[in-house]
């Protein structure tokens, strides 16, 4: 198939699902309530005086985030299942690996949008500095978040059909997630305490290093991960 | 148009398919008809390719896009409206949804409801009209009449009337052979992954059809 049509039925696909999420809300608004609670327990349940802000504030978002994102990711094929649309999709003349870029797309907006919210929030109740690092931690929370999400979104298609879906889900995803977590949480770190671009640089390229391999063979493992 | 060759396939010990052959030509419509857990869905999953048989092989004249699917359930998306459900699928196929579609089965007046607020034979009209979208040349249908009402119900009726009359292939599974017979140029019976009886209807009505399965698979 044909990259502008793979990409066409892959952004059909993308756009159903936001659309989809914009008229039930469901996730989203899941999503954001646990970003706001986390970030809220996590503010009365530290002791300021024993671990700085800065240090502290890295770990708790990207805590934040992977929990949130594993909603989204939960959600992204059990729509597919309610009246049996999978079988649709998979039966309609479509690479099925836009199926999956078209959920990665989708994952993708629906993850930025709980960031979104994530990242004035934490600026707020912990009294950290963003606006200063705005552009390098936008770039890197985007390349961090599009490696944990492509792993997850082929993880959800999986797991989709178990009994215990929503439990397997973390299950096999979190091992995967360690990688671009951690080094999200330092790179995060080190720019929240105002140190040189210079210093993340290599942190940078290992993500989008994992990003790139992660994304091209869940691109390939896909179609055969939905045959029934 | 449409042919299957010996096809096999089980769930762990239990045979659903159990070197099933035949063929359908343009112009023909078979109804398979068995009791539950027979393999009548099986058998038109793997006609479909959405189950890659163990055994044998099926294909379609024009493969995936030639095929329009009605089953048990509506592929259609809740929050969504008809008229949003409809040409998300259709785009799917690179075509535009027909203008006719929704006045042929009723649901005009439905159009920019969403699907979550229509009854359930409306819903299942809309999901006709999905399987339509593309104007499939081989229609697989797994027992479409189910809670359809009267009106819906003979509404599809005429559609694969006028399918068939177009020089159409239709395979039909259902346990209800005197809604499956009326429609059909041929008839087969099923009974645990086997074919029991393969024939053209030939005249045959739903009562002589109703006994005859009730032999077969008693």
């Amino acid at each position: 198939m044909r990259l502008p049509e793979l990409l066409r039925h892959s952004w059909t696909v993308a756009a159903k699902d936001l659309l989809v999420e914009f008229r039930s809300r469901t996730a989203i608004l899941s999503a954001a309530v646990f970003v706001v609670l986390v970030l809220v327990v996590f503010n009365f349940g530290r002791d300021p005086t024993a671990v700085s802000n800065v240090d502290l504030a890295p770990s708790i978002l990207w805590v934040t985030f992977t929990f949130a994102a594993i909603l989204a990711l939960n959600r992204a094929f059990q729509l597919e299942l309610e009246n049996q649309a999978l079988d649709g999709l998979l039966l309609a003349p479509i690479d099925r690996s836009s199926i999956y870029l078209g959920k990665l797309i989708a994952n993708l907006v629906f993850v930025a949008g709980v960031e979104l919210i994530g990242v004035p929030l934490l600026a707020l109740f912990f009294n950290v500095r963003v606006l200063p690092y705005l552009g390098p931690l936008t770039g890197l929370i985007a390349l961090a978040t599009v490696g944990f999400v492509a792993v997850g979104t082929l993880f959800s298609a999986m797991t989709v059909r178990t009994r215990f879906a929503e439990l397997l889900l973390p299950v096999l995803l979190l091992p995967f997630m360690i990688p671009p977590l951690s080094w999200a949480v330092l790179a995060t770190g080190r720019l929240l305490a105002g140190r040189p671009l210079s210093e993340v640089v290599g942190w940078l390229n290992m993500l989008a290093v994992y990003d790139i391999v992660f994304v091209a063979l869940a691109v390939l493992l896909f179609p055969a991960t939905v045959n029934e | 148009m449409l042919r299957a060759e010996r096809l096999r396939h089980s769930f762990g010990p239990v045979k659903a398919l159990d070197e099933i052959s035949f063929t359908v030509q343009p112009g023909q419509t078979l109804a398979v008809f068995g009791p539950n857990g027979a393999g009548k869905t099986t058998l038109l999953k793997v006609l479909a390719g959405l189950i890659q048989p163990q055994g044998g092989r099926a294909e379609v004249a024009g493969g995936r896009r030639a095929i329009g699917w009605i089953g048990h359930q509506p592929q259609l998306y809740a929050p969504l409206t008809v008229r949003e459900n409809l040409r998300f699928w259709a785009s799917l196929y690179s075509v535009k949804p027909p203008a006719d579609l929704l006045r042929r089965l009723g649901l005009e007046e439905h159009a920019d409801r969403p699907v979550r607020a229509l009854s359930r034979g409306l819903v299942q009209r809309v999901a006709i009209a999905r399987a339509l979208v593309h104007d499939p040349t081989v229609l697989l249908l797994d027992e479409p009449f189910t809670g359809l009402d009267r009106v819906a119900a003979e509404a599809l009726s005429r559609l694969l009337a006028q399918h068939a009359a177009a020089g159409r292939a239709a395979v039909l599974v259902t346990h209800n052979v005197e809604e499956g017979t009326g429609l059909a140029t041929d008839v087969a019976f099923m009974r645990v992954g086997r074919f029991v009886h393969f024939a053209p209807r030939a005249g045959r009505g739903p009562a002589q059809v109703s006994e005859e399965y009730r032999n077969a698979i008693a």
